[in-house]
């Protein structure tokens, strides 16, 4: 369990974190989506203390974090799997983590398991490892002590396809055994497939939370039809919104709904289905075309 | 208003008893410290060094020292000059790690407060300090005996145990000069740039200064640590070098460190 309260985080004039509120539940995977730069890593740090908050809370089983006697053994936290000395091998990185959580030193091999590490691979420096490796060592450091909660920061970069299942799977089954998991993503797709919560931020601020089914229900429905503008002008008539996008009109009506305004307005479909993720999907576009921007002005 | 109801349930739900965790004890933090201090492949190749350097010093007093010159205090000298030099970057590098290499997001979040880990660090740094400068006092015996042995002449014991002291505490201050630097840039390149200018450059600038300028021949035991540092090798401290010492060293030392830990308590750790 994770709460998050009315989180801020200012640098001079510029407000990277803007009173961020949300939990992250037991049982549950809650994604916390955002395009690069909207503020997530910086939220996860003040999670962990790495970085002060201007105003606000978080706490954590409770507790806020720098106040858990021994963090590691009730939250495993990857922030950047890049973020180790480049001298020291895989296995002695875990070792570290083993010793300074004081856990069996048998932790270690269990998790090179896990994460599927090899004897020859956790010999090596991390110098040499992919970024898939990195990934993996990461979510073993972050498992090593048992903990109940996991935060992870973009933990699907670097992995090739069956390593995303891996992590997928593995998530999964955390939260079922009744873990806490916020992980961070700046793709919708990866974070659709494993979130039960989804938290949409954008610019510091929250845009969007809910669970999934909610947020994906709220999108409406999607329609088409041979005279567009005719269709979405008999749904502005009816009292539905309408909006024309690539191919279509996106509207808050359900289908029977629009099924009846177009047969009332002479006008035939092509196509008529509840819109999904589309909603999302544009909300998520549009966030990221307005950083886009952002970038190029400065 | 509902979803403030279920947040407080929520809220309820998780103040149920759970496993309560021992805190970790700050032994368990200077462990891993020390652990990390040679664990990597430069810490393992400075040790190597500082190794070779002081087998090949040893091996250049045996070999070119004249009879008289086969005394302890060559000996001693000779393997802890290089370590007096060396050592202070392995300070350096523990603390300059966690920010030059970033593994700080690690041992920070592991351990989240920064006072402990940098305590832990302090007391490796003067762990290994002391126990070197042992290592060297008791090789420097060991090629003593021999030595003297080989020639068959009179072994010399020529230092004394409070020679020894102020040698623990000049080489104390220097190891405390790369920590301090390690604190106050969070640069490994930054930090140790900067430790061998102290070492090297600033001595010669001074040096050359003193000898061309009488004004600042009177005032450099009064300005330059680094000189007053290097008295403690020679020992004898009359009152007026302790305080020279002292001022040169809060001014030089106390004061950087202090700052560089103000800022590592409150910098982001990224």
């Amino acid at each position: 369990m994770i709460i998050v309260d009315s989180l801020t985080k200012k640098y001079g004039g510029f407000t990277a974190v803007d009173h961020v509120t949300f939990n992250a539940e037991p049982g549950r995977v809650t994604g916390f989506l955002g395009p690069n730069g909207a503020g997530k890593s910086t939220t996860m740090r003040i999670l962990v203390g790495l970085t002060p908050a201007s105003s606000g809370g978080v706490t954590v089983l409770g507790r806020r974090y720098a106040d858990l006697p021994n963090p590691g053994r009730e939250i495993g936290v990857l922030l950047d799997a890049s973020a180790q000395h480049a001298g020291r091998t895989g296995r002695e990185i875990l070792t570290l983590a083993q010793r300074t959580m004081r856990v069996p030193r048998a932790r270690v091999d269990e998790m090179l398991d896990l994460v599927s590490l090899s004897d020859e691979e956790s010999g090596r420096r991390v110098r040499d490892y992919s970024l898939g490796m990195r990934q993996r060592l990461g979510i073993a450091t972050a498992l090593i002590g048992d903990p109940e909660v996991l935060v992870l920061d973009e933990p699907a970069n670097g992995l090739d396809p069956a390593g995303i299942r891996w992590m997928r799977d593995l998530l999964r089954g955390f939260a079922n055994k009744g873990g806490t998991v916020l992980l961070s993503s700046h793709l919708l797709h990866e974070i659709e497939v494993i979130a039960d919560d989804l938290v949409v931020i954008g610019n510091g601020r929250i845009v969007a939370a809910g669970t999934k089914t909610e947020l994906l229900e709220a999108a409406g429905t999607f329609a088409n039809a041979v005279d567009v503008a005719a269709l979405a002008r008999a749904l502005t008539g009816a009292g539905h919104t309408a909006e024309q996008s690539l191919g279509g009109v996106r509207t808050d009506a359900d289908t029977a709904q629009v099924g009846r305004v177009a047969l009332a307005a002479g006008v035939p479909l092509t196509e008529l289905r509840p819109a999904d993720g589309a909603g999302l999907e544009e909300m998520f576009l549009e966030l990221t075309k307005d950083n886009a921007r952002e970038e190029v002005a400065a | 208003m509902s979803t403030a109801v279920v947040e407080n349930t929520r809220a309820a739900e998780d103040e149920r008893p759970r496993t309560q965790y021992a805190p970790i004890p700050f032994r368990t933090v200077v462990g891993v410290e020390a652990r990390k201090a040679f664990d990597t492949r430069s810490g393992f190749w400075l040790l190597v060094t500082i190794a070779a350097a002081g087998v090949l010093a040893t091996g250049a007093v045996l070999a070119f020292a004249s009879n008289s010159d086969l005394t302890y205090d060559n000996f001693a000298g000779a393997i802890g000059v290089p370590m007096t030099i060396l050592l202070p970057v392995v300070a350096i590098l523990s603390v300059t790690g966690e920010w030059s290499q970033r593994a700080g997001l690690t041992t920070f979040t592991l351990v989240p407060h920064r006072g402990r880990v940098i305590r832990a660090k302090l007391a490796v740094t003067i762990a290994i300090g002391v126990s070197s400068i042992a290592l060297a006092l008791a090789v420097g015996a060991v090629g003593n005996i021999v030595a003297t042995g080989l020639k068959g002449i009179d072994t010399t014991w020529d230092l004394s145990f409070t020679t020894m002291l102020y040698i623990v505490g000049a080489d104390l201050i220097g190891m405390m000069v790369g920590f301090m630097l390690g604190v106050l840039t969070r640069n490994s390149s930054g930090a140790i740039v900067g430790y061998f200018s102290y070492w090297f450059v600033i001595p010669t600038l001074s040096m050359v200064l003193a000898t061309n300028q009488s004004w600042f021949e009177k005032a450099q035991p009064w300005v330059d640590f680094n000189y007053d540092q290097g008295k403690l090798y020679d020992g004898g401290f009359s009152g007026q070098d302790w305080a020279q010492l002292a001022l040169t060293g809060t001014f030089w030392l106390l004061l950087p460190l202090a700052f560089g830990l103000w800022r590592v308590m409150r910098a982001e750790v990224k």
